[in-house]
Parts: C-alpha cells; structure tokens; sequence
C-alpha cells in the first residue's frame, strides 16, 4: 500500500494538506465540471480584484469529488492562479498543471484536464456575468 | 503504528511453515520431475504428494489435477480447452455448430475475458446471467438460457469483490437433470445431433478454499480453478480440476507434463507450497473445533467482520453490500456516500491501512466496478465503494483501529467535496 509508487512526492503532499479547500461566498466566478457517473467532480471559485484596470485572481478556492489526483489538481489549481493577472492565468494548460505536480500517472491525466477546465469555464462564468 | 492489512481477499502473505516446506526445492531438490535419476525422481514424488493433497481436499483422483501458474490459466485452459475439444469433435459432423457458454455478469475478468475472446473468435457464443441486489445468480434464468448447443456453465463460488456465495451445488444438481434428460433422448429427438451434447459445469472458486466445502462431487462439478496465493501458499501456482474423461485440449503446448494437458517444466517448489497449504487448509476445516479460537478461520474471522461492519455502519451515508450472513466470511464491501474510493484507500494508507475499492480511479479502466453495476448500484455508487478483506494475522485491535480512523477519512473527504 504504497501510493508514493503511484503519486509523486507533491501530488501527496497537496492530497494530505490541499491548498485553499472550501467555498466562495459570493464569487465573481464559479464553473462545476465532471459528473458522478465518471467518479471525478469539481468545482471552482474565484474572486476578481481589478488593479490598475486590469483583472488579477485575488483568491481561488475549490471543493472536490474525487480520487486523490483529483483532489491535488484541483489543490494545486488554486495555488497557481492566485495573484495572477486574469489573461495569465487562463493561458494556464493541463500540462502545467501535471507538471507542477511532478507528473501524474498515464490513467490519472484526465483529472488534469478536468482542472484546467474548471479554471476556463469559471473565468468564462466570470466575463460572462460582468459583462455590460 | 504496525501496519494493518485487510487485503486478504487480494492475497495473502506465505505462511511460515508453507515456506520452509518449500525451500528445499530450490537449491537441494531441484531435480526435474521428468528426469529418472535421483534428482528427478525426488522432484516428482514432491511434486506427486502435492497432487495427492490437492486431490483429496477436491474428493478427486490425482489424475483429476493439473498444475498451473494461478486460477487465471486454470480459468483459461477449462474454457479454452473443452470448447476447442467440443469444436473438433462436432466440426466433423456438422458445419455451423457454436458452441454455447453460460456465465454471470459478476465472474472475475479472468472468465469474462476468456468468454469474450471465445465470443470474438467465433468459437462459442455466451449468454451472461443478470444477478439480483445481493449478487446472487437465479437457478432459473441458467435454465431458461440453456440451450441445445450449450456445452458449459461457468459460475464462481464465491464473488472475489462482495463475498456472495452462488449456490453450486443446486446449479450443479440442475445441470446433472438437464444432463439426465438430454443423454436419455434418442438420436434423432427434438435436438437431433445434439443429444449427446453433455452440459460441463465449471466454477471458479479461488475465494472459496478456505471456508467453505470443496468437495467437487458434491458440488456437481466438473471443472474447478483454484489459485495458491488466496490461501498462504506462493502467487504463481495455481489448479483445475478437471472431471477424468471430460473433453479437454491442453491451450500451452510442449512436453508431456500435466497428463499432457499443460507443457512446461513443473514449478517444483511453488506445487509444493500449494500442497502444504492445502493441506493445512483442510486441517483446519477438519478440526477446527479442537483449535485455538484465533485458528478456528471461520468462526473467528466472522466474529471479527461482524465487529468491523457493526462499527463501519455507524458512520452516516454508509451502507453495506449483500447480505454478508449468508456470504463468506472474510469480505465486507461498503458503500460510502458523497467519498471517492481511491481518496478513502490513500488516506487510509496513510494510517498504515490497507483495503480495496472497486472505484473507476483504482481500476485503471476508469470504469467502475462491474459486479457492483451488475447488483444493480449506480456508478456514483460505485465509485465510492470499500471493501476489507480478513484474514488469518487479522486481529480485534487492528479492527478497532479501522473502526477509529475510517469515520475521521470520510469526514475529511466529504469536506473536501461540492454539495450538489
């Protein structure tokens, strides 16, 4: 039973400790992905802050449904976007994401993707409501 | 904290004097059975007693027992083997013949694959039986699919996932009426050629060994696979029974070992172990009521499950899979609402436990577990299920300390997770 032969050293940490896990009261974005049937669901929150006309993340949280690749994308998510400029951090890719993890197994990319896509669709949530 | 393993229905650890039976015949003994010298004749009595073991735990002849590398070859070769042999013998007098199989949805892989590559050769056809919520298979529905071309029923003994025990002996009585009947008919009845068509009964019963009874003549049964490593003999070995007489073709061709039905030098030292296992396996079940408590397997082991399941379920949102009183005794399979399996196995382990899930993510097919989707549960369902499996090491502390820790996991990883 020892998941270090499947996860990295990182993936583990981020699943023992995750990083800006809970809820956003009153976000500026939120986007829900995956679904019960396929196991994996997740959803992410942010808040906007506007700086010198430009929009950054000023905080990022997330609440997963998930097995512990799942959770440590999701984890890992939040940390990477938080402080970013808005047009930075939606450039972010899957790769990114298994990369700052030091890799993820074949089977778990997938969980990756879901990730990256939480973050698309919450900034999508984000222009599309705060748009005049 | 010493590490707990509830894991046993994975496998389990070599018992001590299984391996010091063994040892010998590696470096001392290591003769080959087919040779006439001394070496080889030492190996071929060690390799003869095992069978002799083997066969009268089954009530069988030696000559009923064939060697393999695990229930997996077994499974292989007993399909495989009769329905190549029942292909050529019916080839010749009729063309369009396929063979029929009936199986149940909730077999090990080692089946379900098997029947699907006979299905994807063309060499037989398989109806897979539907079980009910408990995951139990209903002597009927094996009545109603069998058919004039069906040469064999395939059914495991014990569910490897949820510990429902199929009811073999009755499946085995109903295919000996059906038998019965179609060996009465004349030539030329309502199924013409196919009156000498018998009906073979195969059971996987790998998680059966242990507890309960084996005896493949009571049973009804003409093929029987069985894997060492299941009950403290080595990973690597296994065994069919095969019915002396029934039609088989052996699927690893080479030399004359095996009664010529599986080629291949002999695994001298791992036949061993699984003989000395055995062995002990039917000690056990013989005296177990002059044993110590913690060696009586069954009685102890089910005292120790009912104490996990009576503490698992007192955590909200969990519910229990089958009806473990009337199932082997080793298994208990939760499900766990709103919890991913994987996440409850790593954070478990995390606390030096180990257990098993039959969620997508443990897979590696990211598809969950087939025999949960088949008693009827949802993929959510699914996906949030935990199984513990005891065995002979499991004791009354470790159970505690499952029972302590678990509802802290779920509670953590419910958290974690989105209300929907």
């Amino acid at each position: 039973m020892n998941f270090s032969q499947i996860y990295s050293k990182k993936v583990l940490e981020h699943i023992r400790h995750p990083r800006n896990m809970g809820e956003i009261k009153n976000p500026d974005g939120v986007a829900t992905v995956g679904n019960l049937v396929c196991g994996d669901i997740m959803r992410l929150y942010i808040k906007i802050e506007k700086k010198d006309g430009k929009d950054y993340i000023k905080d990022a949280k997330f609440q997963t449904l998930g097995c512990g690749a799942a959770i440590s994308t999701s984890s890992i998510i939040t940390t990477m976007v938080k402080g970013k400029p808005l047009n930075e951090a939606e450039k972010i890719t899957n790769q990114a994401i298994v990369e700052a993890l030091g890799g993820l197994p074949p089977t778990k990319i997938h969980c990756s993707l879901l990730a990256a896509d939480a973050l698309k669709k919450a900034i999508e949530n984000y222009r599309q409501s705060h748009k005049k | 904290m010493k590490p707990i393993y509830l894991d046993h229905a994975a496998t389990t650890p070599v018992l001590p004097e299984v391996l010091t039976t063994m040892r010998p015949y590696f470096s001392l003994h290591y003769g080959n059975p087919s040779e006439p010298h001394q070496w080889g004749q030492q190996a071929r009595a060690a390799v003869d007693e095992a069978r002799e073991k083997v066969a009268q735990f089954l009530g069988a002849k030696p000559q009923e027992i064939i060697f393999t590398s695990g229930a997996t070859e077994a499974i292989n070769l007993a399909h495989k083997g009769l329905i190549e042999a029942i292909r050529e013998t019916q080839d010749v007098k009729r063309k369009n013949f396929t063979p029929h199989i009936v199986t149940s949805s909730v077999e090990h892989k080692a089946v379900l694959e098997t029947c699907r590559h006979l299905e994807k050769m063309g060499w037989a056809s398989v109806t897979y039986l539907p079980v009910d919520q408990d995951g139990l298979v209903n002597i009927k529905d094996i009545k109603k699919s069998v058919r004039p071309e069906t040469v064999l029923v395939s059914i495991m003994y014990v569910n490897n996932e949820v510990g429902t025990i199929q009811p073999i002996r009755e499946i085995g009585e109903t295919i000996s009426q059906i038998n019965k009947l179609r060996m009465a008919s004349p030539r030329g009845s309502a199924r013409g050629d196919n009156g000498e068509l018998k009906i073979y009964f195969h059971t996987d019963a790998t998680q059966a060994i242990q507890y309960l009874d084996c005896q493949v003549a009571k049973l009804g049964v003409d093929l029987f696979s069985l894997s060492g490593h299941k009950f403290y003999a080595p990973k690597g070995v296994g065994v069919l029974y095969f019915k002396k007489g029934m039609p088989i073709v052996r699927q690893q061709d080479g030399g004359e070992q095996e009664y010529r039905l599986r080629a291949g030098t002999e695994n001298v030292p791992y036949i061993v172990g699984l003989g000395k296992a055995i062995e002990l396996v039917q000690q056990n079940k013989e005296h177990s009521a002059n044993l110590r408590p913690e060696l009586r397997s069954r009685e102890f082991i089910e005292k120790l499950r009912e104490k996990l399941i009576n503490g698992v379920l007192k955590i909200p949102g969990v519910g229990l899979v089958g009806q473990p009183k009337k199932n082997a005794p080793h298994i208990a399979t939760f499900l766990v609402d709103g919890v991913e399996g994987e996440a409850m196995l790593l954070l478990l382990s995390e606390k030096g436990i180990a257990a098993s899930s039959g969620s997508a993510c443990t897979s590696g097919l990211l598809e969950p577990s087939h025999v949960l989707t088949a008693m009827g549960y949802r993929p959510e369902q699914a996906h949030g299920s935990l199984r513990f499996s005891l065995g002979q090491g499991t004791n009354d502390e470790e159970i505690n300390c499952v029972i302590k820790v678990l509802p802290e996991i779920i509670q953590r990883l419910r958290k974690m997770a989105p209300k929907l």
